[in-house]
């Protein structure tokens, strides 16, 4: 444990955890000037190739309050086989299995590696997983054979116990009934009218006879298969059916005129989707998959109405107030998600068109419920059709990289309370003693639901320290957080993660050089940046960047080392010092910045911004720069546009695109063809590299991102362009001499300027 | 009716036959007695041959006789009124009967003169020989006519006897009577009475040489008389057809008796007319009064009473009991001149008797006195009161041979009875068009004293015999059919070219158009167009337009109409097997859609629909491998699911829908579904249609309430305990307006509801028949449909109705003079506005009956016309104008009216009227406006038509004489009075099903015909000679057939030949027949092959297949075919021929006094 560095980085590998702070503030106070709240990110599911799980029942505090898990900070009285919880203090007696435990025979929970420890339970019936593909059908017929052909291949890929279902949309909305012969048969619904839960199962005739329902559960089950096998069959058995009925797919029929939007019920569709799992398998791990290839035109949640001479809602029309089906789509899709939410279920949209097609109004569905979002241009590129094969990944351990209904449970010592998480989670308004008054993000509550997770799916969560300044904390005592993740795995079975974090506490006025030692900048400006992309949802643009602004020349004002007025003196600690470049990024990144990207883009960012792990966080906040030339190899190089030099080869990955730039020169040697010469194969495995560095990355990432190949000059180097800092522009051209970097047609500020700024600010006795 | 109607006659009657009876056969005292009559017709049903004898008008004379005897009363039916006279007298004849006997004996020859007669046309026959005895007393014109009373009264005798038989041969004489009416049946009488003897020979003579021969004589005789009678009538009437045919008759009545009866009405009458003149010389002075007799019987034609008045004077002198009627009808006679005049035409001759009657009359005035006898006279003897059967056969022998050209304005078609060629020569077709009237008032005044309706029957679409042709379509390319500016009336052959050809003159409105270039054509010397026999549209009655892209909805040509087939399968649909059957049908019956002209292939395109609680649509389109189902349960809301591929071309999707018509039963085969819905149903092949821009015909086939929950859901209201209520209309009306509204929906789509019924129990078809009705559909009801019995029937429906011509979104428009107006039609349509009928589809069965009010005068010179044009689209999808032109006549006198009405399609607008009329009143009041309407038209004739006579007599215009009968049959009728069998949907069913009916289908639906199996011919084509629906024809030896246009009932006797059972059943007894076969087994004998021969021939007449019932003599299911024995006293209450007709004679002269 060298360095904090190290630390930080063991333990985000043993337990999915990265906390802002290190070592803890001990009063509220002194909290709360630290200007970055007290907060972590957690990966629930984590991949974890050395944690074999347990295959018993987690033993638990026995205060109904608590219910903590029994974990290595807790002291164990070997001889009287009591434990106390380290959280609530009560004194436990251990159940009867563990009567042979002593020193030097512990269980595996309370031994310190185990700090994160993964129990499978035997709970309830297992049941399989279900996959509902909810397909637009007004798509070009180009598009929908290639999906038609991605959703064949994907049958293939699901276990051959689970349950598929179809439902087609456009004008109407079809639910294809899957165990038929002979003929193909399906329930059509208008895709116009909303219709509650209540009616779509009438409608499907999946009611059940009220007598079932009075006899409860035991009775249910064995009824459920044939009353959903009609709509929800095993893919062994209907492999051969579905691909057929796969294959016969149309067009939606009903004729386009003129300057009209196809009519695409996808809010109708989504409703009935959800209505029907929810009559048929309430709390079960289940993908609804909407595949659409344009915005929703009629019904409810519609987005935009089918004359093509209205255009689709922009930033600018919702600044201007002036999308009017805006406000009562996302209302429909919010209720959706949450019913959907409520039952545990997910909701994935993959969206291919070249224009809009509602992802801001339809966000809430994969974001409250988990589910992913794709956009792409088009069904028929490789981005989509990898992509959605990588749903379906496995994992080491051949199973998916997918789990469902998560329960999400955090406790803490008492000198905390939790404010509130984000990302892809639902409140479960678990009221409790560790609940805080004051929310960050999704809070009042110290359990959320998780419908759908994989290994890379991260939560931040916020705390609040409560402990008064003047109780001060006794010394060498820790801070503990424990989350309790039960979830339902791929393979179905039951499980529950349990980790358990400590930290010290420190007294800020005495130790602050330890707390600043211990702050992890990098998931602090994650951190915040989740604060600042969550408000951003709800708050107008600019205020979100000066609330931003703020927080960073408080945090600069706090752990600066400077002379009041003198921005020259300005130093940060090494702990800091990338800090202030990220909240630079930060702020011109697409997360809170609307300016060139339509709503939905900025819904598709965001999106992914609130799940992705912290590494994948950053590079979407600060995109990684490499540059290839014959000078060394490749290097990471700065993310500024005095990079951009003739000679070398620059691949950018922001997350969302893989851009591989050409220089000046190297596009010309590129165009002359020596790499196809013998005696320039060096140029060839030059030109080579940056591919396969490229592919590879291509290759892991989930959604799979825009892969863009451009030279200088190239109009898609504007991507590359876009992104750097701008430190040389049309206005200090001159100044800075031709000879390195290329030039940014901007006004935007570099982040020259901006530390310029943000020394004057901090070291300012005016503020 | 001198007959003192109902309630008299019964009892009255029943009293003098006793004293009858003596003189009557056993049997007639039998019948008259009690009013049993049926049985003891029937024992006169064996003599049947015999009565056919008597039946010749000498039974009328008889009855005159007779009448005076028992029934004072005769009837005076005009010349008919002779005939009906006669029938009084024939009633009388019962009592009599006895005489008949007697005279037969004592007459033999005479009576089988008359006999022949009778058969021929003589009823009178009977009459006679019972007048002579009878006559005695009423007649005493007679008396004086003794010589020929003589012979008269052995006729009558011989009518008596065969009163039965001769009913039939009555009625023809009736309708002979009817038409010369009073004259004639006066006539004859006096005739025979007068010159009586005299022309009694022409009967006989008459008889060998059927009427002319007679006629010719008659008229001879008849001149006499006409003297006076000539007068107005003769010319007149011989212009008409009507009354020549009548005179005809005469003829052969007169032979009977001649004079009397059978020419009765008619022939004597007008003929007498003619001849009249010189008659009435012999006849007129002394005749009139006695005509008053000969009244009676001159009326009897008309006037049923007047045998009354001749038994009364008969009996006469006993008879005053008969008085009632007759002491009416001896003053009247006294006035006789008048009389002769007015009745004239046929009154001519009737004078003629009349005078003789005259002579009788005197008697008669006494009976007038004695009136209150009349009634106990007893009822009218059936075979002497007008016989739908004779007047069938008449016309049939008049009329069926030469073609029928249309020329002439204001030409009355020969009845739809008969089969008859038309040559189109300007006016259309009768098959298209039929007026009550051929002559219409000038003056609204007119017309309400007459109360007669004038009204038009229209088929747009009806279909041709093969030997005619159908409509020329005239193409005039983008201009379109050239049309006035005014009234925008189409180009008709009665539009006229002025100005060198330069415009013409509508022959609606008189406005001069512009005559359109290209359409410029030079005049010959007559004024007619050069090329007018080029040109359809100016020398036809009936043709075609091209329609251009202005007469389309939306300005867009239409595309080619949709069929879609939606089936209930629901348990009971699955159950019973009819989802298969339907499925398996369905499969080769798409080969047969309707195809336009010679294309290849039809162009209609088809769909397919399941549903029980919900609907399945389903995708067939031929590029799928097998075909794709779609539920729609959102029935609340309904919508079409697919567009592509529900509305198939059926050749290119064959294997597709095959494979599903093949998986459809199988799907269902486990269903537990017993609700359905209905409306959504029509919704969502209304919203197909839509989808699809196209007009079309749904066929649903559906089995119950629907009660699932959708929009539409009915509720069981069925309640027997308001049938004579004043709520009884609800019964009739939907439960719900959401049918109308519905339906009004999908005639703005052209979208046409054709249903087929499979109720187990109620399932409202007052409501469901909502939408099929107003979109110009058909229902088509199966009530407890089993497989094995009503496959054949149902899926020969089926079969007709997929075939069958049709056009779609049709708007029919009548335009006529101006003076007269189209006010109200009846006849399953939607109308929006006053004018325009519109129908989602209309086919070749469907009829619109049209009633015209004055709003101005006409004129004699120009006549009137109508102008039918109906707008619609081809099943080939081509728009097109059918235009159908007819001219009528018009008069300044009443005569000229009753001369040419046509009392089928009378019926036909009376019926459907009524039929209207209970969805607002009680049934009752209907009822009542219905005979009240009749009685007032009788009357109107009686008071300024008929000759003067006494007001005993009952005096029938000849063209109306089966007003009476008919106007029963349809007070009967199980919507205006139900039995208890009948259930509230039959009730609703029939109604909706008679307000598209043709005057054809009416005539038999409300007069069945009931045919002798065994009389057929086994060797010939033709079908045996109809007899008249009353149980004492029928004879325990025989087999029957009754048919009306819904059922084929078999009647057997119990006593038939074991032979023919096993011929006809191909069982051993009586006792094996089976009641429960649908269909007479195929056996290979020539009774077999003759009988089914039959039964095919006329399914093949009806637009729908008939259900087949055998009934056994003596079984319960006789109480089934005994409903349908219109002339008898009816289970549920409606009254018996006689009775009715002597109470519409009560009425009639309530109103003229």
């Amino acid at each position: 444990m060298a360095t904090y560095l190290e630390f930080i980085q063991q333990n985000e590998e043993r337990d999915g955890v990265r906390f802002s702070w290190n070592v803890w503030p001990s009063s509220r106070l002194e909290a709360t000037r630290m200007v970055v709240p007290l907060a972590c990110l957690l990966t629930p599911v984590k991949e974890r190739l050395d944690l074999p799980p347990v295959q018993y029942e987690p033993v638990l505090c026995s205060r109904p309050t608590c219910k903590a898990v029994l974990n290595p900070l807790c002291q164990v009285d070997y001889r009287t086989k009591l434990w106390a919880c380290n959280f609530c203090f009560q004194r436990n007696q251990f159940p009867p299995a563990y009567a042979g435990i002593s020193e030097v025979n512990q269980p595996a929970e309370l031994m310190p590696q185990f700090s994160t420890i993964e129990y499978i339970v035997q709970r309830g019936p297992q049941t399989p997983l279900i996959f509902l593909y909810v397909v637009d059908t007004c798509l070009e017929e180009e598009d929908l054979q290639a999906l038609k052909e991605s959703l064949q291949m994907s049958l293939s890929l699901l276990p051959a116990s689970a349950l598929v279902g179809l439902i087609t949309f456009g004008r109407m909305v079809q639910v294809h009934e899957l165990s038929c012969e002979g003929i193909s048969k399906s329930y059509v619904f208008r895709g116009t009218k909303d219709l509650t839960a209540k009616q779509i199962q009438d409608m499907l005739g999946l009611s059940r006879p009220a007598v079932s329902m009075q006899q409860g559960r035991p009775l249910q089950t064995p009824e459920q298969p044939p009353i959903s096998s009609r709509f929800l069959q095993p893919v062994h058995k209907i492999d051969m059916n579905l691909t057929d009925l796969l294959g016969e797919l149309q067009r939606d029929p009903w004729p386009v005129t003129q300057g009209k939007r196809p009519l695409r019920s996808t809010g109708v569709a989504l409703s009935i989707a959800v209505g029907l799992l929810e009559g048929t398998f309430p709390n079960t791990g289940a993908r609804i998959m909407l595949f659409t290839g344009g915005p929703p035109t009629q019904g409810p949640g519609m987005v935009v109405g089918d004359e093509l001479k209205t255009p689709i809602r922009s930033w600018h029309d919702i600044e201007k107030d002036n999308a009017r089906f805006m406000k009562k789509a996302t209302k429909h899709y919010e209720t959706l998600a949450n019913r959907t939410a409520a039952n545990g279920h997910c909701i994935d949209i993959y969206a291919c068109a070249l224009d809009q097609t509602g992802l801001l109004e339809m966000k809430c569905c994969a974001n409250l419920t988990g589910g992913h979002m794709v956009m792409g241009d088009s069904f028929n590129t490789s981005l989509f059709k990898q992509t959605f094969q990588r749903v379906f990944n496995k994992g080491y351990n051949g199973e998916f990289r997918m789990a469902f209904g998560a329960n999400l449970d955090v406790k803490t010592s008492r000198e905390l309370k939790i404010a509130g998480a984000i990302g892809p989670c639902v409140s479960l308004n678990a009221k409790g003693p560790c609940v805080s008054e004051n929310e960050l993000g999704i809070g009042g509550t110290s359990q959320w639901k998780i419908c759908s997770l994989d290994p890379s799916t991260t939560l931040a969560i916020y705390f609040e320290v409560v402990n008064q300044h003047n109780a001060p904390i006794p010394q060498g005592s820790r801070g503990a957080v424990q989350f309790v993740t039960q979830y339902q795995h791929s393979s179905t079975e039951k499980r529950i993660r349990v980790t358990t974090i400590a930290r010290n506490w420190a007294d800020a006025q005495t130790q602050l050089q330890h707390i600043e030692a211990a702050f992890d900048q990098e998931a602090a400006a994650v951190l915040m940046a989740r604060l600042g992309v969550y408000r951003a949802e709800s708050e107008e643009g600019p205020d979100v960047l000066r609330w931003l602004d703020r927080q960073l020349i408080r945090l600069c004002q706090k752990f600066g080392q400077y002379n009041k007025d003198d921005p020259n003196s300005f130093r940060l600690s090494e702990s800091f010092s990338l800090y202030p470049q990220f909240m630079f990024h930060l702020r011109r990144s697409p997360f809170l910045q609307v300016f060139n990207n339509s709503p939905d883009e900025s819904s598709y960012y965001r999106h992914h911004f609130a799940r992705q792990d912290l590494t994948q966080s950053l590079i979407m906040i600060q995109p990684i720069l490499y540059a290839y030339s014959f000078h060394g190899p490749p290097e990471p190089v700065l993310l500024d546009s005095s990079s951009i030099l003739p000679d070398r080869i620059l691949l950018m990955d922001t997350f969302f695109q893989i851009v591989i730039y050409l220089g000046e020169t190297i596009a010309q040697w590129q165009k002359a063809g020596y790499q196809d010469m013998p005696e320039y194969e060096n140029f060839k495995h030059l030109l080579q590299a940056p591919l396969d560095d490229g592919q590879e990355i291509l290759q892991t990432r989930f959604p799979m991102p825009r892969y863009i190949h451009t030279e200088h000059g190239g109009s898609q180097a504007r991507f590359l362009l876009s992104k750097v800092n701008p430190s040389q522009t049309h206005n200090n051209l001159y100044a800075w001499g031709q000879e390195s970097g290329a030039p940014i047609l901007t006004d935007d500020v570099s982040l020259q300027v901006f530390m310029d700024h943000l020394k004057k600010l901090a070291v300012s006795s005016a503020s | 009716m001198s007959v003192n109607q109902q309630a008299h006659t019964g009892p009255p009657y029943g009293q003098p036959q006793p004293g009858y009876q003596g003189y009557q056969q056993p049997a007639y005292g039998g019948q008259s007695l009690p009013g049993v009559p049926r049985s003891q017709y029937g024992a006169y049903n064996g003599p049947m041959p015999e009565y056919q004898q008597p039946v010749p008008p000498q039974g009328y004379f008889p009855s005159l006789g007779f009448p005076s005897k028992g029934s004072p009363v005769s009837f005076n039916s005009d010349s008919s009124s002779l005939a009906p006279n006669f029938i009084g007298s024939l009633r009388a004849p019962p009592t009599s009967g006895a005489p008949p006997p007697a005279s037969g004996a004592s007459h033999p020859s005479g009576h089988l003169a008359y006999s022949q007669f009778e058969h021929g046309d003589v009823q009178n026959g009977i009459p006679a020989s019972a007048a002579p005895m009878q006559r005695p007393p009423a007649s005493q014109p007679f008396l004086p006519g003794s010589g020929s009373t003589p012979v008269s009264q052995p006729s009558a005798f011989q009518q008596y006897g065969p009163p039965p038989a001769s009913v039939q041969q009555l009625s023809n004489h009736m309708a002979g009577m009817t038409i010369g009416t009073a004259t004639a049946s006066a006539p004859p009488p006096a005739g025979l009475g007068y010159g009586p003897p005299t022309s009694v020979p022409p009967v006989s003579g008459s008889f060998s040489p059927p009427g002319s021969g007679l006629y010719t004589p008659y008229s001879a005789t008849q001149g006499p008389p006409p003297t006076s009678v000539p007068q107005g009538l003769p010319v007149a009437q011989p212009p008409f057809p009507g009354q020549t045919v009548s005179t005809q008759r005469l003829p052969t009545q007169v032979p009977g008796f001649a004079p009397p009866p059978p020419s009765t009405g008619v022939g004597p009458s007008s003929y007498p007319p003619t001849t009249g003149a010189p008659r009435p010389p012999a006849m007129p002075g002394p005749p009139l009064p006695g005509q008053t007799l000969a009244g009676p019987p001159s009326s009897q034609p008309n006037h049923v009473t007047s045998p009354p008045p001749p038994s009364a004077l008969a009996g006469l002198h006993p008879g005053p009991p008969m008085s009632g009627l007759h002491g009416p009808p001896p003053p009247t006679h006294p006035p006789q001149p008048g009389y002769q005049m007015q009745q004239n035409g046929s009154f001519g001759q009737v004078r003629g008797p009349q005078p003789n009657y005259g002579g009788a009359y005197p008697g008669t005035p006494n009976y007038g006195s004695p009136p209150g006898p009349p009634p106990p006279p007893k009822r009218l003897d059936p075979d002497s009161i007008p016989s739908p059967i004779q007047v069938i056969e008449d016309d049939r022998s008049n009329r069926g041979s030469e073609p029928f050209v249309t020329g002439a304005r204001g030409q009355v078609p020969p009845l739809v009875t008969t089969n008859f060629l038309v040559k189109d020569q300007g006016n259309a077709s009768p098959r298209y068009i039929r007026c009550t009237s051929y002559n219409i008032p000038c003056t609204s005044d007119m017309a309400k004293q007459s109360q007669v309706p004038l009204a038009a029957v229209i088929k747009p679409l009806a279909t041709l015999p093969p030997e005619e042709t159908l409509p020329y379509l005239v193409d005039h390319g983008e201009s379109g059919p050239v049309r006035c500016n005014r009234c925008k009336a189409y180009m008709c052959p009665f539009m006229q070219f002025i100005e060198g050809g330069r415009r013409f003159q509508c022959c609606f409105c008189s406005c001069v158009t512009e005559v359109p270039p290209h359409y410029f054509q030079h005049l010959d010397h007559t004024g007619k167009r050069v090329d007018f026999y080029d040109r359809p549209e100016l020398s036809l009655g009936s043709y075609e337009f091209l329609a251009t892209v202005d007469y389309c909805k939306n300005n867009k040509f239409p595309s080619p109409p949709a069929f879609i087939f939606m089936i209930d399968v629901s348990y009971n649909a699955v159950k019973s097997g009819l989802v298969r059957l339907i499925c398996e049908e369905l499969k080769s019956l798409l080969d047969y859609l309707p195809r336009e002209g010679n294309m290849e292939e039809s162009a209609i395109r088809v769909g397919f629909v399941t549903y029980n609680k919900v609907l399945h649509f389903y995708n067939v389109k031929s590029s799928l491998a097998q075909p794709q189902m779609m539920v729609v349960s959102d029935v609340a809301d309904m919508f079409v699911p697919l567009l592509d591929g529900f509305l198939v071309n059926v050749n290119e999707s064959r294997t597709v829908i095959t494979s599903l018509l093949d998986q459809i039963p199988e799907m269902f085969a486990d269903t537990r579904e017993t609700e359905t819905v209905f409306a959504p149903v029509i919704q969502a092949g209304l919203e197909a249609l839509k989808a699809a821009e196209c007009a079309g015909k749904l066929f649903i086939f559906h089995t119950s309430l629907p009660i699932a929950e959708a929009p539409g859901k009915l509720k069981n209201r069925d309640d027997r305990k308001l049938i004579n209520t004043d709520k009884e209309k609800t019964l009739f009306q939907p439960q719900t307006s959401f049918y109308n509204n519905l339906a009004k929906d999908c005639v703005a789509q052209g979208c046409c509801v054709d249903l087929f019924l499979f109720p187990n129990q109620y399932l409202d078809v007052a409501t469901l028949g909502v939408v099929p009705y107003q979109t110009g559909g058909s229902i088509y009801k199966y009530a407890y449909f089993q497989l094995e019995t009503d496959q054949d029937r149902f899926l020969n429906d089926l079969r007709r109705d997929v075939q069958k011509e049709v056009g779609f979104d049709a708007v029919m428009r009548v335009r006529t003079s101006t003076g007269i107006r189209a006010t109200d039609f009846f006849g399953a349509f939607y109308m929006s506005n006053t004018t325009d009928v519109e129908m989602a589809g209309l086919d070749c069965d469907k009829t619109i009956t049209v009633e015209f009010k004055h709003d101005d005068k006409l004129s004699e010179d120009s006549g009137a016309l109508l102008q039918c044009a109906l707008l619609y689209t081809s099943c080939a999808g081509q728009r097109r104008l059918r235009i159908h032109n007819l001219s009528l006549n018009c008069c300044t006198q009443l005569a000229d009216l009753y001369r040419n009405c046509e009392t089928d399609t009378l019926i036909n607008y009376l019926a459907k009227y009524a039929y209207r009329g209970v969805l607002s009143s009680p049934v009752k009041t209907v009822r009542d406006a219905l005979i009240n309407q009749c009685a007032q038209i009788l009357a109107c004739y009686r008071k300024n038509c008929a000759s003067p006579s006494s007001a005993g007599q009952l005096i029938l215009p000849e063209c109306m004489k089966l007003l009476p009968v008919y106007l029963n049959c349809v007070l009967k009728s199980d919507v205006l009075q139900p039995g208890p069998e009948v259930t509230t949907d039959d009730r609703a069913y029939i109604r909706q099903l008679v307000t598209s009916m043709d005057v054809a289908e009416t005539n038999v639906f409300f007069y069945p015909r009931l045919l002798p199996l065994t009389k057929a011919d086994v060797d010939s084509d033709s079908l045996p000679a109809a007899i008249r629906n009353s149980e004492e024809r029928l004879s325990k030896g025989d087999i029957y057939l009754l048919e009306n246009g819904l059922n084929i009932f078999v009647w057997v006797g119990v006593s038939v030949q074991q032979g023919l059972i096993q011929n006809l059943f191909g069982v051993s007894s009586f006792g094996q027949i089976s009641n429960t076969l649908s269909a007479l087994p195929v056996l290979e004998n020539p009774f077999s092959k003759k009988v089914r021969s039959i039964v095919d021939m006329l399914q093949g007449q009806r637009s729908r297949y008939m259900k087949l019932i055998i009934v056994k003599q003596e079984d319960k299911l006789e109480m089934l075919f005994k409903h349908f024995l219109v002339e008898d006293k009816s289970l549920s209450g409606g009254a018996s021929y006689v009775d009715f007709l002597c109470h519409m004679h009560k009425e009639i002269r309530q109103l003229l006094s």
